[in-house]
């Protein structure tokens, strides 16, 4: 006598494949991040001439903005959720306005030090592994505003929706990523390396 | 409670639609997103580059078959041995763990297909781009010495020699834009196949009853993640040394070509265990169908994958011991890299275990895998060898290092492909491979193997180094060089067995049916070659063998394992 039943647990759930997805790809991207600030720490003191980590200004309203940036996403996040739209658009528009003031900070920054200071990528290994970093991350953040803001005019015309929180929760991932990826890069570029 | 067996779709009568015009043909593949097609393309453009990079291998056993030889120029020679290592490692090895993954991987696990099907064909083209975007630097690209130039500064491109003032022209900006673009096309990938093991497995498939090759999959791509992006983050530091002016590499400016080498092999060691894993993966699957055995040891298997992946993190300045480095930093890869010996230890005697008292078949997917026991063992040992510094300081750069490696990724990872192909290709094509020109494959093969790869220790303890375009008649090499040339030249007959056999089967080989081994994993439940949805209804599954459940009701899996 054989019975195999019928397999009985109702409740097989698996991880969602979009934030295992993303979680990957921020893994991934870690590598990277990882390499480029390798670089940075190991020619720290090395530079034969020009201008060293001494002239950079800590950024803090910078930093402020970028990392508040996170929270208004996540109120956003929660709005979208519980189906209030408006109020995740207006969270959402905050946050892409938030990563503006940033990369502006960022290029304000650059000017400075190119016509200011004579700092360029060629000068020295400072202006060599410097620009590389925080450029990586810039480009990060430019990525994320384009994400953000397709979003944002998708919200305008009155296609996002409460189905689509999900999704719009596996992207915010990524923008944490960039904002939580800046703190490290901030530590080692501002705080222990000038 | 009803009689009821698992319900897992039969083979099911599929219509198949009759051939179209050539250009509807193709455009059925350009524009797929079928998880089975795409994993076709991948294994079919790696086959491809397989003979590409082996032509190049007989051209470079030609030039140092005897000595004083000139057959091909200096130049050609450094372009042949940079092409041939980096397209066996990029263009060979990872599209061929990928394509199996992409086929199987979704079928073993019961799903439809892989989470995201238009990232799948998208990353298949970006690597595609990738490889020809390489050959294409045969015309295109101006190199070392202003001609149309390949890549030539060896696999690993170790500045200075890969700066402007050292490699002008073009064909160092070609190794790396090629190397990027696939690596994204890697990265999309192994970020697919995560997804896909870990959120699309039928009911009832938890982690711990995975099929191994799955598992194994699992972890190496979890290992691209980290493997493949500080590649691309190097290569990018290299384009800003050679284009803006930066100076990551450049000794002049105080930059350090060491750094480049801690970075290249940060990416190269994990890399080697991503393309030996998936051979492990392979010999999970067929070892225990032709021993008639289920694996023994599973979560020793789990375990020892997942501890290799996080070990070889961790050894990479093993090939950095004649770089020079502190005692302190001596030892600790030299222990480090012993570690993995005792992973790669567990999984050898768990696959002797699963042979032990089997009723072993020798069909010709086992024999490989046989041999690649034999073969991996010795490639292990001499790893072990070069992981003694003071060993390595004799060796290093010489032929035995080029033994060692090529133990493991001709002797293991190469044989274990063939086993795959032998295995998987009546599920993909319907039917099977010839088992007569698959015996006389692995024989001749075996035999050339032999014949070129355990000479190369010999040479390398005489002191013959890599890479170099001849050598002096005085050296006592050339007799092992000659035999080492004819090992090849008969390798290369067994591989011309192995394509005659794929084209020959394709059309008369014998029928498959859906399940022509008799084992136990769900690919095959499905029909060969399985329609595109795979499985008409989902399965479900209550042990680690699903078919073993279904086709012995009075002794299920399910009731011994926990
Ligand atoms: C028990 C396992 C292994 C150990 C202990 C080991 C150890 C080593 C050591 C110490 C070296 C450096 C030798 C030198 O540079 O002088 C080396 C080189 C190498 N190994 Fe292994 N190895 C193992 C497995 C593998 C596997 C599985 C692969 C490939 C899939 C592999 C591929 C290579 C390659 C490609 C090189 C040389 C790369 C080059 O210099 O171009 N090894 N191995
Ligand atoms: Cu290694």
């Amino acid at each position: 006598m054989s019975t195999v039943p019928l397999f009985t647990d109702e409740s097989w759930q698996m991880p969602s494949k979009g934030k295992v997805a993303m979680l990957s790809l921020i893994i991934g991207e870690c590598g990277i991040f990882g390499i480029f600030l390798a670089a940075y720490i190991f020619y720290l003191g090395h530079n034969l001439s020009g201008p060293t980590p001494s002239i950079l200004d800590v950024p803090v309203f910078n930093t402020v903005c970028l990392l508040s940036s996170s929270l208004t996403i996540w109120l956003a996040e929660r709005a979208i959720e519980r189906g209030e739209i408006r109020k995740f658009g207006a969270l959402w528009g905050l946050t892409i306005l938030l990563g503006l003031e940033f990369i502006t900070g960022t290029a304000l920054e650059w000017y400075a030090l190119i016509y200011r200071d004579g700092l360029t990528i060629s000068t020295n290994l400072f202006g060599t592994t410097f620009y590389s970093l925080v450029g990586l991350h810039a480009t990060h953040v430019v990525v994320g505003l384009v994400g953000l803001t397709t979003i944002m005019i998708f919200t305008l015309l009155g296609k996002v929706r409460q189905e689509h929180a999900h999704r719009v929760q596996v992207f915010a991932l990524y923008w944490h990523f960039v904002d939580a990826v800046w703190v490290v890069v901030f530590t080692v570029v501002y705080l222990v390396g000038r | 409670m009803a009689d009821q067996p698992v319900p897992i779709a039969g083979p099911l009568e599929v219509a198949y639609p009759t051939r179209g015009t050539f250009l509807e043909w193709l455009h059925s593949w350009v524009t797929t997103v079928d998880h089975k097609k795409i994993g076709i393309m991948y294994i079919v453009y790696s086959l491809f580059f397989m003979m590409v990079a082996g032509a190049e291998a007989m051209l470079i056993r030609i030039q140092l078959a005897i000595p004083n030889n000139h057959a091909i120029s200096p130049e050609m020679y450094n372009e042949l041995f940079t092409m041939h290592g980096t397209t066996m490692v990029f263009l060979v090895g990872m599209p061929i763990l990928f394509g199996l993954a992409n086929y199987i991987v979704p079928l073993q696990i019961g799903a439809r297909d892989m989470a995201f099907p238009r990232l799948n064909a998208f990353s298949f083209w970006l690597t595609a781009f990738g490889g020809f975007l390489l050959y294409y630097s045969f015309i295109g690209g101006f190199g070392l010495y202003g001609m149309g130039n390949a890549p030539d500064a060896g696999w690993f491109a170790y500045a200075p020699l890969t700066l402007r003032s050292f490699s002008p022209g073009h064909s160092i900006d070609y190794w790396a834009a090629a190397l990027i673009l696939s690596g994204f096309g890697t990265l999309g990938t192994a970020i697919n196949i995560i997804a896909t093991t870990l959120s699309m497995r039928c009911r009832g498939m938890t982690l711990m009853r995975m099929p191994l090759f799955t598992w194994l999959l699992l972890v190496v791509s979890g290992l691209t993640l980290v493997t493949i992006t500080p590649l691309t983050a190097a290569q990018v530091m290299l384009l800003l040394d050679r284009y803006a002016g930066a100076h990551f590499f450049d000794a002049q400016a105080g930059g350090s070509p060491l750094l480049w080498i801690h970075f290249f092999w940060v990416f190269g060691h994990p890399e080697v265990y991503v393309l030996v894993l998936p051979a492990f993966a392979v010999a999970n699957e067929v070892i225990p169908v032709f021993s008639r055995k289920a694996i023994f040891g599973y979560p020793a298997m789990v375990a020892a994958s997942v501890g290799i992946g996080f070990t070889s993190l961790a050894v990479w300045a093993h090939h950095m011991f004649t770089v020079g480095m502190s005692a302190a930093g001596n030892s600790f890869f030299v222990l480090s890299t012993m570690v993995v010996g005792i992973f790669t230890g567990i999984k050898m005697f768990n696959w002797l275990a699963t042979m032990w008292g089997g009723s072993i078949r020798f069909a010709t997917p086992m024999l490989f895998c046989i041999g690649f026991l034999f073969q991996f063992l010795i490639a292990g040992l001499t790893g072990i060898m070069l992981a003694a510094a003071p060993w390595d300081w004799q060796l290093h750069n010489s032929y035995f290092l080029i033994a060692h490696f090529h133990y493991v990724l001709v002797g293991a990872i190469v044989m274990c492909i063939f086993a795959a192909v032998y295995y998987w290709y009546p599920k993909a094509m319907g039917r099977r491979l010839s088992e007569t020109l698959g015996k006389w494959h692995f024989w001749v093969f075996v035999i050339g193997f032999h014949m070129t790869f355990d000479t190369m220790h010999f040479v390398g303890f005489l002191g013959m180094p890599r890479s170099i375009y001849t050598y002096e008649a005085d050296r006592g090499w050339n007799t092992l060089n000659m035999v080492i040339s004819i090992g090849a030249f008969i390798q290369t007959i067994g591989v011309l067995i192995f394509a005659w056999n794929l084209v020959y089967s394709y059309f008369y080989g014998e029928e498959a049916g859906s399940d022509p081994w008799d084992a136990w994993t769900l690919e095959w439940a499905t029909p060969s070659p399985p329609p595109v949805y795979n499985f008409a209804t989902e399965p479900e599954v209550r042990s680690r063998r699903p078919l073993w459940d279904i086709k012995h009701p009075q002794d299920p899996d399910w009731k011994y394992e926990p």
